[in-house]
């Protein structure tokens, strides 16, 4: 028990940690996820986000640390673990060989559900998760949406209070995505714990109340979006000119910015609202000076994945 | 608590029995395959080498003869066979995201490869039921009443369960169904060859004949040769029935430890 965290944390983690041979995979990691959120855990590959779900899965074992995932230990009572939890893994976890429908009995099965209640559960799953269509035939034919809904549907069979959902949109395409992330949010509005890995800042921008960066087995940064967008520096606006002699005036006139002269840009500091827009130009019109075209750049989790992952060589530009 | 747990192993393997037998039945393929090589042996060994070896054997001599003796050692090989899709299919199985998918359910964890070994041995009888019909169907009469047969069987689907469980353990152990094909090959050729499948062991020389006399095929073959056509089978009885138990026991304990080890 950790007596900082009070049982309503659907999962608490403290210095886990996993070795393969001299590889360090997880070096220590801290987390705690409240009941009912959603927490992305976010990172390039190799970062250690599938092993971290497969340990608090209960799929591999931890060398070091303790985890309680819904109120049970991890390391002494994995089976009432895997009584309340539900795992999508990044690679889906059904049987080709078999149709939608016989994938979602098994599931039943196993789960212990009369014949008429598991009957009833299926019927309304399929249905919501848009596979009536296709129950009747080999997951093996599904497109990957499908065969990542039927993973999700088959994964709800046994009401899970935690669902880890390692990667669910890694090779979807936008649709496909979308939809997962509809399925997301309803579940969480129904009163689930979502633990969801993803390489996608914008999914876990959309969808997670608390976010943390795993770079090189650590917990680099954490926080909700907003939180972590304040740890890096604020937006900018980018102002292209046609020479450099109107280059020149503008930083004259502006007396800030960072300047290129090889681009023929300025970089001033500010957030991109219309107001702000608006007296800049004024400004540079009161001058003279011609601005040939202009881009506002916020800082979103981009930013702060570069930053707090040493990657340099970034620019990511938007034209809102 | 402990008939909880039972119910719990039951009804999984059942559930787990249920999904295998439904890939058999959907991809039919190997399975049956491997029926054919103990089918080929048999009629090559009957019509090709039959009069000759028949002869050698002794006892009368001729075709029908060797017919009489080869039959339990093809039904072994038959038995041997089945060891090879077995293999396969777990290696093949564990690879797929739904058996990481059971791991991480609150179910029976032996129930997996409960499902497997039943299944398999489902589908080694029925090809030992088949290869019993060609050998009747191509003249062989053996004497055996109703409780030499049932005795013979039962023997023959315990000595398939400790080859299955077995196979399970090298479907585990193997990387690449490539590997996994190859691994029970020993156990599918090498020792129903080295046996008294087609020739009495007396014959070979003695440096073999020691491992042949005692190997589990052998014992097993001449308890069944005993049983259906009245043969001697001394100390092979309980030796068979030792190997059979001692193998499954091996092969389940193996193989729950293999399954046990990427994991908790």
């Amino acid at each position: 028990m950790n007596p900082t965290h009070p049982a309503s944390a659907a999962i608490d983690v403290t210095g886990l940690s996993k070795a393969y041979g001299d590889k360090v995979v997880l070096d220590g990691i801290d987390l705690t996820v409240p009941r009912g959120s959603v927490f992305s855990l976010l990172g390039p590959n190799g970062a250690g986000k599938t092993t971290t779900v497969q340990i608090l899965s209960t799929l591999i074992r931890a060398d070091g640390g303790a985890a309680r995932v819904a109120g049970h230990d991890l390391a002494a009572d994995p089976h009432s673990v895997r009584a309340a939890i539900g795992v999508t893994g990044q690679f889906s976890a059904v049987d080709n060989l078999i149709t939608g429908e016989e994938n979602m009995a098994l599931m039943a099965d196993l789960h212990h559900l009369d014949r008429h209640e598991g009957r009833r559960i299926i019927a309304e799953l399929l249905d919501r998760f848009d596979l009536v269509d296709a129950a009747r035939k080999p997951a093996a034919t599904y497109s990957g949406g499908m065969r990542r809904r039927l993973d999700i549907a088959m994964t709800l069979i046994g009401s899970p209070d935690v669902i880890f959902l390692d990667e669910p949109t890694t090779g979807l395409d936008p649709s496909a995505r979308h939809a997962v992330w509809q399925i997301v949010r309803d579940l969480v509005a129904g009163g689930v714990t979502v633990f969801l890995t993803t390489q996608y800042l914008e999914e876990a921008d959309q969808l997670a109340d608390r976010i943390a960066v795993l770079s090189g087995g650590r917990i680099v940064a954490e926080g909700t979006a907003e939180e972590l967008k304040r740890l890096v520096p604020g937006g900018h606006v980018r102002l292209r000119f046609l020479d450099p002699a109107q280059l020149g005036r503008a930083a004259e006139v502006l007396g800030t910015g960072v300047r290129d002269d090889e681009a023929l840009t300025l970089q001033v500091p500010g957030d991109g609202s219309v107001h702000t827009l608006r007296a800049l130009l004024d400004a540079l019109d009161n001058a003279s000076v011609e601005v040939d075209s202009l881009t506002v750049h916020t800082p979103d989790l981009d930013d702060v994945f570069f930053a707090v992952t040493d990657r340099p060589g970034h620019e990511k530009v938007q034209t809102r | 608590m402990s008939t909880n747990v039972h119910v719990l192993h039951a009804r999984d393997s059942l559930t787990m029995l249920r999904r295998n037998l439904l890939h058999a039945r959907r991809y039919p393929s190997m399975t049956l395959q491997v029926a054919l090589i103990p089918v080929f042996l048999l009629l090559l060994f009957v019509y090709v080498f039959g009069d000759a070896l028949g002869t050698g054997i002794g006892q009368g001599g001729g075709r029908t003869a060797y017919l009489a003796y080869l039959v339990p050692g093809i039904l072994l090989m038959t038995a041997g066979t089945g060891s090879v899709p077995t293999a396969v299919a777990v290696c093949t199985d564990m690879a797929e995201g739904i058996v990481a998918r059971f791991r991480t359910m609150a179910i029976s964890r032996p129930s997996i490869l409960v499902g497997h070994v039943v299944g398999s041995v489902i589908q080694t009888v029925i090809n030992l039921v088949l290869v019993t019909a060609v050998a009747l169907a191509i003249g062989f009469r053996p004497d055996a009443g109703y409780g030499e047969w049932l005795a013979a069987g039962g023997l023959l689907v315990l000595f398939v369960l400790g080859l299955t469980w077995l196979s399970v353990a090298l479907g585990l152990i193997s990387k690449t169904p490539e590997g996994a094909s190859n691994a029970p090959l020993p156990v599918a050729f090498l020792l129903p060859f080295v046996s008294s499948t087609f020739v009495p062991v007396d014959s070979m020389p003695s440096w073999i004949r020691w491992f042949a006399e005692y190997q589990p095929f052998t014992t097993v073959i001449e308890t069944v040769r005993g049983l259906l056509t009245g043969t001697q089978i001394g100390h092979n009885g309980w030796m068979a029935v030792a190997w059979s138990l001692g193998i499954t026991v091996l092969g389940f304990v193996w193989s729950l430890r293999l399954f046990d080890r990427d994991t908790r």
